[in-house]
């Protein structure tokens, strides 16, 4: 098997941004003194006049944002999760969605897999915050491919777009030729009829790998990437779930209120089925490198498999 | 319009004001009567508007950062012919396209939603930056309350505007003295205003009588031949202006009148345009 090819998806935000920015003149970044470490530093150099460091003041950065999306530019405000989605929550709240601007925030560094930072820089509540927000559209994608497309696609959509990155570098597993990104659409990449995994973000790559393990074990899991939490493809996970009788979700985020909060609460709904929520069981986080936490908090393949394969017995 | 005329608009956007909280039978009377003056002045005198074209472009943007006093803003619009004067009488019932609180979506000739304090003067800033940034004209205006620069974020956006130098951006700060709890100078106070604002390199222009319209016009003229850093206008008014009982009470900051008062304060105002009638 030929070495797969690992990027984080904030440095393919930062390279989107550029993409996007040669082919649109009203696309304008706003950022509060992280373009280093979200990467809109690659934006600022190819187009330094469209690039507005706001200084560390993200209340004022989203304040700013929809000013300018009240008067016709289209704005990505970008820092890390924990202060876009948390610390400016409800500048996001009012000032962007109650009035549906055009705002697209880019919020890198979510979850866990900040590593050494810890704790404080570690969002794990940010999907569910967003999430709230009547009109917001949530996206969580899970590569190279998915981050970029999300990020054409966010532009292309009228309305407040959250989109979460990562800092670190994860696989690249949107290999496939006929990859079609669309906003609220979930993507089954692989069919199976005893479970299914939803997952999104980084444990995409993961929920594949527990997929392939739970097969030799005799196990079909279903795995589908619901890069968008928000419009839920309820239709799809309904369908799937029906199917299957039985759901986990897998996410870097909270068992509260994140994917798995919202695929219970459509669930409970329309299809009840038990349902086990992999992700950060309501704690805070912790430093260490990302690689371990993953590990540590059972976020990467071995960890899904897991508890997957204990929850089936 | 003359000084006169703007004086009599003045005071029939005080008796919108006071018919729909009447009306509303609550919200936001003693500072949009302190502003009463202010509103009319923007939006008759001062900005670049046309009701008939409220999405152009090229117009001048207004927000209203202290946006608990809608009823100011919306009597103001009305009287400006955005929509109906008649429409006041529905501020904050069920199905009004005048909440509590501005919003762009519901009411015409409103450019921007307000309401949670401190954030309208950062969107301003962010209006006056894109005009900057794709070389138009257009001015944006901002009012905020003399209680409503004890938030933080306000200070946060009057550094990037200084920074940036907009000078495309006017704030007013309509220093009514009074807050909730209080007087502003015993709740926590934000005096010296303009020192601050000129610590944050803004342009300062105090005016001693905010509820006076040729020191009002004086000050925004003045604020137009400004370049090179944004203008803070410091305005001291009367909270209440207008209607005696409410004048200087902070207790009329968020209660509207009973049927009662609603009648002293109409004759109240009756007076005071009869008097403008007779200059």
């Amino acid at each position: 098997m030929s070495e797969v090819k690992k990027i984080a998806t904030r440095e393919s935000y930062g390279n989107a941004l550029v993409e996007l920015g040669k082919i649109k003149d009203d696309l304008v970044v706003l950022d509060a003194d992280l373009a280093g470490a979200t990467k809109t530093g690659i934006f600022k150099k190819a187009f330094p006049d469209r690039h507005i460091d706001c200084g560390i003041a993200e209340c004022d950065m989203m304040g700013i944002a929809a000013g300018l999306a009240a008067t016709g530019k289209v704005p990505f405000a970008s820092s890390f999760a924990m202060f876009a989605s948390g610390r400016a929550f409800e500048i996001v709240r009012n000032s962007i969605g109650y009035p549906h601007l055009n705002v697209k925030i880019g919020a890198t560094h979510a979850g866990i897999s900040v590593g050494e930072d810890g704790a404080t820089h570690q969002c794990n509540e940010d999907i569910a915050l967003m999430r709230t927000i009547p009109g917001m559209t949530v996206i969580i994608p899970s590569d190279d491919v998915e981050a970029r497309a999300a990020v054409f696609a966010a532009y292309e959509y009228e309305g407040p777009v959250y989109l979460r990155f990562g800092r670190s570098a994860v696989p690249v597993i949107n290999t496939d030729p006929d990859y079609k990104f669309e906003i609220g659409k979930g993507i089954v990449l692989r069919e199976g009829t005893d479970v299914t995994i939803a997952a999104t973000g980084l444990c995409v790559s993961g929920a594949l790998e527990a997929a392939e393990k739970l097969s030799a074990d005799g196990i079909s899991a279903e795995v589908i990437n619901f890069h968008t939490v928000k419009p839920l493809d309820t239709e799809l996970l309904a369908a799937s779930a029906k199917k299957t009788g039985r759901v986990v979700t897998a996410e870097e985020h909270s068992i509260v209120g994140g994917l798995g909060g919202a695929v219970c609460e459509t669930l409970s709904g329309i299809c009840p089925v038990p349902v086990l929520r992999i992700g950060i069981q309501d704690v805070f986080g912790e430093s260490g490198p990302a690689g371990a936490l993953i590990a540590k908090y059972g976020l990467d393949g071995a960890g899904i498999y897991e508890k997957v394969s204990a929850w089936m017995k | 319009m003359n000084i006169l005329e703007l004086q009599k608009m003045a005071n029939e956007v005080r008796k919108g004001i006071v018919t729909a909280t009447h009306s509303a039978k609550s919200g936001h009377p003693g500072g949009s009567l302190s502003a009463a003056e202010v509103f009319t002045y923007l939006y008759f005198e001062e900005m670049n508007i046309d009701p008939a074209r409220p999405d152009d472009p090229d117009r001048d943007r207004f927000v209203l950062s202290k946006g608990h006093t809608a009823p100011g803003y919306y009597s103001a619009l009305a009287h400006r012919g955005y929509f109906p004067v008649e429409d006041l009488v529905t501020l904050r019932h069920v199905g009004s396209h005048l909440q509590g609180h501005p919003c762009r979506q519901h009411t015409p000739g409103v450019d921007m939603s307000s309401g949670s304090l401190g954030q309208g003067i950062s969107v301003a800033v962010g209006m006056a930056l894109s005009g900057k940034m794709s070389g138009k004209d257009y001015r944006v205006y901002t009012l905020l309350g003399d209680g409503e620069i004890q938030e933080g974020l306000v200070w946060e956006a009057a550094m990037f505007a200084g920074h940036r130098k907009l000078d495309n951006l006017c704030v007013i700060v309509d220093n009514n003295g009074l807050q909730i709890d209080g007087s502003v100078a015993d709740v926590c106070s934000p005096y010296p205003i303009d020192k601050k604002f000129e610590a944050f390199n803004f342009h300062v222009i105090n005016v001693a009588d905010g509820n006076d319209m040729e020191q009002i016009a004086a000050a925004f003229a003045e604020a137009r031949t400004i370049k090179g850093m944004p203008t803070a206008i410091i305005m001291k008014t009367v909270k209440g202006k207008g209607v005696s009982f409410m004048e200087n009470q902070a207790s009329w900051h968020g209660s509207a009148p009973n049927d009662e008062q609603y009648a002293v304060a109409m004759a109240d105002l009756e007076k005071v345009g009869e008097a403008l009638c007779q200059k």
